[in-house]
C-alpha cells in the first residue's frame, strides 16, 4: 500500500493558524506513508496537477488531502484522483480548515489537532475500497407543482426544452397571485394583460398537460425516476362539456365567499374565478351547494344546455412516471387577524393590500371603483401600512416580505389616478426599493403623485364616528401623529401557503420555521433541494417579486432539462447494503430510513429480509446504525474504518 | 372549595387607593378566595428603585416572595406595578441561577423559586367560575354603561404578563359580564394615562386624560372601570382640570372593577369607599335605588 499525503496551506486560513510543514513531517511518519508534501493552493490547477503527477510518479494507491471541508472539494480531488488513473473513492479529505484552523487560534495545540486529523484520515484510507458507480435510466418527463407566474414560465420552458410536462394546480383556474393584481410595479403595466397570453400560451401547449383542480397526493421514488400520485378533486362538472358560459352562475341561488376576490364581494356555489380563468371550466363548491346541503335545487343542472353537471362527480387518483418535479406553490397574503391593534375583521374600512388591489381592478367586485366597504364611499384619506406580518419579531414573523414597500408605492400612485383629490399616507420603517427600476419608481410615487411618506409605525387603529383614527409615531419628527382616514389598507407580508409543510414532507425536502422550502445553498444553488431532481421556483422559496419568480420559474426549469438531458444517471456508490445472512428480518432499518430506500424481500423459504433500493438510498448511515446485527454497511463507511477512524485520534 | 393567596397589597393600596385595597378585600371575601397578607412586606422595588439600583429593585421583590414562600403561598398583588415588578424578578431569578444567588446574598432567608406571581385581574378571571360571580350579584348593574380601561401594565408587558393578548385584553369585560351591566367597545383601552408623569408632566397627562375621556363619552359610556391606582388618580383627580384646560365637561366617575363588583354584590357605597373619588358615582341607571339607599 502506498499513502500520498498532501497538505493544503489554503492562503493563510490554514496555515494562518497550522503549522504545516510540521504536519507533512508528521504524516511522513505515519504507516504506509510513502509520499507527503504541502502546497498553497491545492484546490488550484497547478495544486491538482501536483496531486496527479505525486500519483503517477510515486505509484500511489491511495490519497489523503487535508485541506477544506469535503463538502467544498471532495469532488475536486476525486476528480483529479481519476484523471490520474486512480478509484476517486481511494481519496480521503481530512478537514483541517473548518474544523480546525478557523475555529481555533493557539497555532501549537491547531496543529497537533491537524496532525490527528490527518493520522485519521490516513487510518481510514488504508482501509477504503474501490468503488464503482451504478447507472440507472432516466424518464424525460417533468411535473410541475403549482400554476402561478413561476410554475407557468418553467412549465413553457421545460416544454420547449422537448419535455412532455404535467401541471398541476389546486385551484380551478391557473394564474395564482399574480392574476389578482391591477397593475405591476415598476412599469404598471396590466398584469392580466402580461399573465393571460402566458396561461393561454399553457393551455395549448401540446407538450403540457394541465391538471387544474388537482393536488399532488403522494411522491415516491428518485430523481429520473419519480411516481407521482394526484387527486382529481370532484368539480361536479363534466369539464369535457363546459364552455365556460356561466349560465349556471347567473341562476345559482348559493352566494358564498370569494376566494379569489379576497373576500370582497361574494361568488357562487358554482363559479369561475374571473373571466379569463384558464381552463375555463366551473367547478361546484360542495360544501355550500343548496343541493348538496339541503337536497333540493340542481338549477344549474336545468340550465345548462351543454348537460355538463354531475353531482355523482367523486374525486380520483391518477399516476404519472416523471424525471424531475418543478415546486411553484408560491404564497398567501399574511392573515393580519393576528393584529389586534388594526382591528383587521372588526373594522370593515381596514383591508389588505390584496383587497385594495381586488377593488382597484376593473374586473374586481367593485369594477375598478375605490369604495369604502362599510358605507360604499369613495374615500379620500387614505392610510397604507407596510410590514404587517414582515419585519415583526413580536408576531413572529422576522423576514421582509421584499414586493410590499413596492406594491405600496403603486397602491398611492393607482389611488391618486384613481380620485385625483386624495391624499394618499404610508407608514414604513424603510422603503426597500433594490430592482431595476424600483427607486426611480418610488420617488415618482412621492414627487408626481403626492404619497405622503411617514416614517414609524402604527400602534392603534380604532373607529371615531365615520372615520378610522390612525395613532402612530413619526420617527424623523419624534412626534406622535394621528391620522383620520376613510380606509386603511394593510400592506401584508407574503406566507407560505399553510400546507407547504404537509407538500414538503411528501416531496421529501425541507422547509424553515415559517414554512419557505429550503434551497440546496442559499448562493450557489438558489432553486435546487437537497433531494436530487426536486427544484424550487418563485415565492414558495423565499418572498419574492414578479420578476424574480419568473427568474427562477426559468432558472428551475433549465436545471431539470440539465439533469434530463442524459439517458442514464449516476448513482453514488456510497450506498447501504444488507448482508442477508445475517438479517434477522426486523425491518428497523425501514422504520428509521427517512427515504423509503428499503424494500422487504422474500427469500426462497418464504422468510422476509431487508432489501436497499441503491438508487433511492442517499447513504445516510442510520440503518446501519438501527441494524442490531450489523447486518447493513455503508459502503465507504463501514465499522471497519469508523473504528480505524476512533483507534488513529484515541490512541 | 376556598382559594388561598398571599395578598400583597403595595404602597397604592395603603395610601391614594385605599378604595380598591378595601373592595378587593370584599369581593375576594364573597368569591371564597383567602387573602393572606404579607406580613412586614416592603415596597416591590418599582419606579425610583428600579431607575437606580436594579439589585436592590430585584432584592426588594425577592424579600417580599421569600415571605410568601414560607407560607407556601402565591402571591396576588392588584396594583399593576406592583405585579410587573414583583413577577419581573421572579422570573429573572428562575431564569438565571447566578442572578438568584447574588440577590440571595442580599437576603436574611433565601429565595427557593417556589412561587407564582399573579395579578388580581389573572386571579379573577383564572380562578374564579364566572357562575360564581353571577350567584354573588345581589343588585344587578343593568342599564350601566361600563367602559373597561386596562391602561399600559395590566396586559404588558406581553411576555411578563403572559396573559390575553396584549393589544386586545378581554379579561375584565369578562370578569364584569355577569353584573349585568352594558359593557360598551371602548377602543382606547389600552392608551396611556401617562402614569407617573401626572408628576413631572402635568400638560401631557391632561392632554392623555382628554382623549380617553373624550372616547369614553362618545362610546356612551357612564361610568370607567380601571384596575390600576395611577390610571384611576390620572382620570378622576385630573378630570376637573382636564375640563378647565380644555373647556370640558366631563363627569365620568371612575371605580375600580372591585367597586363595580362590590356594588353588584350588595355592598354599600360608603363600604366601598365610592366618596373618596373626586367625580362622584351618584347615578347609577336602573339601579339607583341601590346606591343611594345603600344595599345593607
Amino acid at each position: 500500500m502506498r499513502i500520498g499525503v498532501f497538505v493544503c496551506h489554503c492562503g493563510s486560513n490554514i496555515a494562518g493558524t497550522v503549522d504545516c510543514p510540521r504536519v507533512v513531517e508528521a504524516a511522513r511518519g505515519f504507516p504506509h506513508v510513502v509520499y507527503a508534501t504541502d502546497y498553497t493552493y491545492l484546490c488550484a490547477e497547478s495544486g491538482q496537477d501536483l496531486i496527479k503527477t505525486a500519483i503517477q510518479e510515486y505509484s500511489l494507491d491511495r490519497v489523503v488531502v487535508s485541506s477544506c471541508s469535503p463538502k467544498m472539494h471532495e469532488e475536486t480531488f476525486r476528480r483529479a484522483a481519476r484523471q490520474a488513473g486512480l478509484n476517486p473513492y481511494l481519496v480521503e479529505m481530512a478537514n483541517i480548515r473548518e474544523q480546525c484552523s478557523w475555529i481555533h487560534s493557539d497555532k501549537e495545540a491547531a496543529t497537533r489537532k491537524a496532525i490527528d486529523l490527518v493520522r485519521k484520515g490516513v487510518f481510514k484510507v488504508s482501509r477504503d475500497q474501490e468503488l464503482f458507480p451504478s447507472f440507472f435510466k432516466v424518464n424525460k418527463d417533468v411535473l410541475v407543482i403549482g400554476g402561478g407566474i413561476a410554475g407557468i414560465q418553467a412549465a413553457l420552458d421545460a416544454a420547449q426544452g422537448g419535455h412532455r410536462v404535467t401541471l398541476v394546480e389546486k385551484d380551478q383556474t391557473i394564474g395564482g397571485n399574480m392574476a389578482r393584481l391591477d397593475k405591476t410595479f415598476p412599469t404598471l403595466d396590466c398584469s392580466s394583460c402580461i399573465l393571460t397570453p402566458r396561461m393561454v400560451d399553457v393551455a395549448v401547449n401540446e407538450s403540457i398537460e394541465l391538471l387544474a383542480y388537482h393536488e399532488v397526493e403522494e411522491v415516491k421514488g428518485y430523481v429520473g425516476n419519480f411516481d407521482v400520485k394526484i387527486r382529481r378533486k370532484a368539480t361536479y362538472v363534466d369539464w369535457s362539456k363546459c364552455t365556460g358560459c356561466e349560465e349556471c352562475v347567473g341562476k345559482c341561488p348559493a352566494r358564498i365567499y370569494d376566494k379569489f376576490n379576497q373576500g370582497l364581494g361574494r361568488t357562487k356555489a358554482i363559479s369561475l374565478p374571473f373571466p379569463q380563468a384558464v381552463p375555463k371550466k366551473v367547478t361546484i363548491k360542495k360544501d355550500f351547494c343548496h343541493f348538496f346541503l339541503k337536497g333540493k335545487c340542481r338549477v344549474c343542472e336545468k340550465v345548462c344546455q351543454f348537460e355538463a353537471i354531475n353531482f355523482d362527480d367523486q374525486d380520483q387518483i391518477i399516476e404519472r412516471k416523471v424525471g424531475a418535479i418543478v415546486v411553484a406553490t408560491g404564497y398567501e397574503a399574511f392573515d393580519p387577524i393576528a393584529y389586534l391593534e388594526y382591528g383587521f375583521g372588526k373594522y370593515k374600512d381596514v383591508i389588505t393590500s390584496l383587497q385594495y388591489e381586488r377593488m382597484v381592478s376593473a374586473s374586481g367586485p367593485t369594477m375598478g371603483h375605490i369604495k369604502r366597504p362599510s358605507d360604499g364611499e369613495e374615500p379620500k384619506t387614505i392610510v397604507f401600512i407596510s410590514c404587517v406580518g414582515s419585519r415583526d419579531r413580536a408576531k413572529g414573523r422576522s423576514y421582509c416580505s421584499v414586493a410590499c414597500c413596492m406594491a405600496m408605492a403603486k397602491q398611492a400612485i393607482l389611488t391618486k389616478e384613481h380620485i385625483p383629490d386624495s391624499t394618499s399616507y404610508l407608514f414604513y420603517i424603510d422603503i426597500r426599493a433594490g430592482g431595476k427600476g424600483y427607486e426611480e419608481f418610488v420617488d415618482r410615487a412621492r414627487e408626481e403623485y403626492g404619497a405622503q411618506y411617514v416614517r414609524g409605525r402604527v400602534s392603534k387603529i380604532y373607529q371615531k364616528g365615520k372615520k378610522l383614527v390612525v395613532k402612530g409615531t413619526d420617527t424623523l419628527l419624534g412626534m406622535p401623529i394621528e391620522i383620520e382616514a376613510d380606509l386603511v389598507v394593510l400592506a401584508v407580508g407574503i406566507a407560505p401557503p399553510q400546507d407547504a409543510p404537509e407538500l414538503a414532507q411528501k416531496l421529501n425536502i425541507s422547509y424553515d420555521q415559517y414554512g419557505f422550502f429550503v434551497e440546496s445553498h442559499p448562493k450557489l444553488r438558489p432553486v435546487e433541494t437537497n433531494t436530487t431532481g426536486v427544484f424550487l421556483a418563485g415565492a414558495c422559496q423565499a418572498p419574492m417579486d414578479i420578476p424574480a419568480s419568473v427568474a427562477q420559474g426559468s432558472a428551475a426549469a433549465a436545471k431539470a432539462l440539465g439533469l434530463l438531458a442524459k439517458d442514464e444517471l449516476e448513482a453514488s456508490p456510497i450506498v447501504a447494503s444488507v448482508e442477508i445472512k445475517r438479517c434477522v428480518g426486523c425491518f428497523k432499518c425501514e422504520a428509521v430510513c427517512p427515504f423509503s430506500a428499503i424494500q422487504r424481500q422474500e427469500l426462497r423459504d418464504g422468510i422476509m429480509v431487508s432489501n436497499v433500493i441503491s438508487t433511492v438510498c442517499k447513504g445516510c448511515g442510520l440503518c446501519g446504525v438501527a441494524c442490531p446485527t450489523g447486518a447493513i454497511k455503508v459502503n465507504g463507511f463501514t465499522d471497519e474504518q469508523i473504528l480505524a477512524e476512533m483507534e488513529a485520534l484515541l490512541l | 372549595m376556598t382559594i388561598k393567596y398571599a395578598y400583597y397589597p403595595g404602597c397604592s393600596l395603603e395610601s391614594l387607593a385605599r378604595e380598591y385595597n378595601v373592595s378587593t378585600r370584599l369581593v375576594c371575601q364573597d368569591l371564597d378566595i383567602e387573602l393572606v397578607e404579607i406580613p412586614d412586606w416592603n415596597c416591590c422595588g418599582a419606579a425610583p428603585a428600579c431607575q437606580v439600583d436594579h439589585m436592590l429593585s430585584s432584592a426588594l421583590s425577592a424579600r417580599n416572595l421569600a415571605l410568601a414562600e414560607s407560607f407556601k403561598l402565591n402571591v396576588m398583588a392588584p396594583c399593576p406595578k406592583c405585579f410587573n415588578r414583583l413577577k419581573e424578578a421572579d422570573l429573572e431569578m428562575k431564569d438565571n441561577p447566578d442572578h438568584l444567588r447574588e440577590i440571595n446574598n442580599l437576603l436574611e432567608k433565601p429565595y427557593h423559586k417556589g412561587v407564582q406571581v399573579k395579578s388580581l385581574l389573572q386571579v379573577l378571571y383564572q380562578d374564579v367560575d364566572r357562575e360564581l360571580i353571577s350567584c354573588r350579584v345581589k343588585i344587578p348593574l343593568e342599564g350601566l354603561r361600563v367602559a373597561c380601561y386596562y391602561g399600559c401594565m395590566n396586559a404588558r408587558p406581553a411576555d411578563i404578563n403572559d396573559f390575553q393578548n396584549p393589544e386586545d385584553p378581554t379579561s375584565m369585560e369578562e370578569i364584569l359580564a355577569p353584573l349585568g351591566a352594558e359593557l360598551v367597545d371602548y377602543p382606547l383601552k389600552t392608551y396611556c394615562c401617562g402614569a407617573a408623569f401626572g408628576l413631572a408632566r402635568v400638560d401631557l397627562v391632561l392632554r392623555l386624560a382628554n382623549e380617553l375621556l373624550e372616547m369614553a363619552t362618545l362610546v356612551g359610556a357612564d361610568v370607567i372601570a380601571v384596575a390600576c391606582p395611577l390610571c384611576q388618580q390620572n382620570l378622576d383627580l385630573r378630570q376637573l382640570q382636564v375640563n378647565a384646560r380644555y373647556g370640558t365637561r366631563y363627569n365620568i366617575p371612575i371605580l375600580y372593577l372591585t367597586q363595580l363588583m362590590g356594588l353588584a354584590f350588595g355592598h354599600s357605597s360608603k363600604e366601598l369607599w365610592l366618596d373618596k373619588h373626586f367625580v362622584k358615582f351618584r347615578k347609577l341607571p336602573g339601579a339607583t335605588q341601590a346606591v343611594s339607599s345603600g344595599a345593607r
